[in-house]
């Protein structure tokens, strides 16, 4: 099965607690951090790839810490309408969700392996790539 | 070239005067020539020296080959085809066989915009500022004319302010908008004369309601380009792209072997006139792009890997374009653009035309410039040469790294266009434009003069 892509809110006295620490270390869950943001209020925004036998466990520890968890319900899609396929965005993709190709240079988009980092809809020169929530 | 059977001296081999191509047809007198002179394209006659140039094989004309494009013979290939065919078959026997090689390239061009004229209002008002969609355009010229330039942006829109900027709308949407058939808002004001009396308008306008709209582009088609990578210790925003710290990534941003300068870099064929594939429609080359100085590039050893610093001035009517080829573009810190589709035929007038037109990605180099310090300060050198069969492999190597590269420029848009081109051609709806007058190229020896701080 797939890890589980969520979104954890931190409110400013946990996002300075070595929470993922704990989910590692008395959870044994798999941790890939997608993105992480701390605001001038010192909350905290995580998106997270979760993963292993305990993670009912390991949410539950989540919530008990006063975070708040969301399934991860953004979705990146690709406007081929506007697409060139020019490749722009294809160094960018943090999760080889989109990929060149070869030798068709033509720009490839797997949304199964999209993270929605976001980072596509920055670098796109077109604005070919969007989120839909 | 076929050698004389006429006694020659040691050393020296004697050409067939027909195989000598004189510039000055004047002088017809001479019979065989020296190779030694010939290399140096001048041989001599009577004590006169006279330029020319060994024939090659085939020769043709413009008036041939259109020709043969009305009645539908024309052999055209795109620069993609031509290379697997000299490869295949040789120089000589595709050059007898191809008269027309079509290239493309579909990336980011800033100097570009169009000259709109909007029509008059009643009462008349000769527009001193006009904005389309809240964007400025320039109106320094007659009373409803306009040049909308495409890199303008709104004056409130927030730029790095909020850095990197997204800068999401500029004059290449506009452009893009327009062809679009959309409806633009137009906002004008001037002061007001007596033969001009109205001080402002407001109203909608679409790419048919107005007079003309001409795309004219002062500086298109760049030959090559570099490949841009960060040195430094932080991501910046380049008009190459998001380039990330320490060699992150390498952008790039041509067509290579559909390059249409690439594949002529003597300017053997491009100049004042030629017929072009332009933003999905037709267009011309009209002079040559501002900062033309085209010139080879070489290696370590003097060798030439390829052209470099050609540009073209291009122009078109913007109402038989299509929006698909003319894209609004942004770059995030930087600012906006338009992606431009641009395709050139390349007549093959004799076989030294299809040797540069047949040149292949293991062929074509660009060099690497770092944008974190080299280029912004103007440093001279760059971190190598590069070919362009390495670059769309997907990694090339910088100071002993591996980098992984991607380009801003389609490929796949680049030879839709070669083929379209193409088609065109072979239906006999295209012909091919002959120059009123080359371009300079690589003999000419320009180069760029500098903006010193006075």
């Amino acid at each position: 099965m797939a890890p589980h892509k969520i979104v954890l809110r931190f409110t400013a006295t946990t996002s300075d607690q070595p929470i993922i620490y704990h989910l590692v270390k008395d959870y044994d869950l798999v941790v890939n951090i997608v993105k992480a943001k701390i605001n001038p209020h010192l909350e905290g925004t995580m998106v997270l790839d979760l993963d292993g036998e305990r993670y009912e466990e390991g949410i539950q520890y989540l919530r008990d810490q006063g975070i708040t968890v969301h399934p991860l319900t953004q979705e990146v899609v690709r406007n081929h309408d506007r697409c060139t396929s020019c490749g722009a965005c294809t160094g960018h993709c943090p999760a080889n969700a989109i990929y060149m190709e070869r030798p068709s240079m033509e720009v490839q988009f797997n949304g199964d392996k999209c993270v929605v980092c976001l980072q596509c809809l920055k670098v796109c020169p077109v604005r070919a790539m969007e989120v839909r929530i | 070239m076929k050698p004389s059977n006429h006694p020659a001296s040691p050393g020296q081999v004697l050409i067939p005067a027909e195989d000598f191509l004189l510039t000055d047809k004047r002088c017809v007198q001479w019979r065989n020539i020296q190779t030694s002179s010939v290399k140096k394209g001048f041989i001599s006659c009577q004590g006169k020296e006279h330029e020319g140039r060994i024939k090659m094989g085939i020769e043709r004309t413009y008036a041939e080959i259109n020709a043969r494009i009305k009645t539908g013979k024309a052999v055209v290939l795109t620069a993609e085809e031509v290379i697997g065919k000299v490869r295949e078959q040789g120089l000589s026997k595709t050059a007898a066989e191809v008269d027309v090689v079509t290239t493309g390239t579909f990336g980011p061009m800033c100097s570009s915009g169009a000259f709109l004229n909007f029509g008059h209002s009643a009462p008349r008002i000769r527009m001193s500022k006009v904005w389309l969609n809240g964007v400025p355009a320039y109106t320094g010229i007659a009373a409803v004319d306009a040049y909308i330039g495409v890199t303008e942006i709104a004056e409130d829109d927030p730029t790095n302010s909020n850095y990197p900027g997204e800068f999401r709308y500029g004059g290449g949407h506009i452009i893009e908008d327009l062809v679009a058939g959309k409806p633009l808002k137009l906002e004008a004001t001037s002061y007001g004369t007596d033969c001009y009396p109205r001080r402002d308008i407001e109203t909608t306008i679409t790419i048919n309601d107005i007079n003309e709209a001409i795309l004219f582009n002062p500086r298109n088609a760049y030959q090559n380009y570099n490949c841009a990578v960060n040195l430094g210790d932080k991501t910046i925003y380049t008009y190459m792209g998001t380039l990330k710290p320490q060699l992150g990534n390498a952008n790039y941003s041509t067509s290579g072997q559909l390059s249409p300068l690439m594949k002529d870099p003597n300017f053997s064929t491009i100049g004042i006139g030629t017929r072009i594939f332009l933003g999905g429609g037709t267009g011309y080359v009209v002079w040559n792009g501002t900062q033309h100085f085209p010139g080879w590039l070489k290696d370590g050893d003097g060798n030439i890997v390829g052209s470099a610093g050609g540009t073209l001035s291009v122009l078109g009517d913007l109402k038989q374009m299509k929006p698909q080829w003319l894209r609004g573009t942004s770059f995030q810190g930087y600012g906006v653009t338009l992606t431009v589709g641009l395709g050139i035929p390349i007549p093959i007038l004799n076989e030294e035309i299809l040797r540069y037109a047949a040149l292949s990605d293991e062929e074509l180099h660009a060099p690497v410039v770092d944008y974190s310090d080299g280029y912004p300060n103007r440093k001279p050198g760059n971190l190598g040469l590069v070919s362009y069969a390495q670059l769309k492999s997907g990694k090339i190597t910088v100071q002993g790294k591996e980098v992984p590269t991607a380009p801003l420029s389609s490929y796949p848009k680049a030879r839709e266009i070669a083929h379209t081109l193409k088609e065109w051609i072979q239906k006999g709806d295209f012909l091919l434009g002959e120059p009123v007058q080359l371009l300079p190229g690589p003999a000419a020896g320009l180069t760029g003069k500098v903006l010193e701080n006075k």
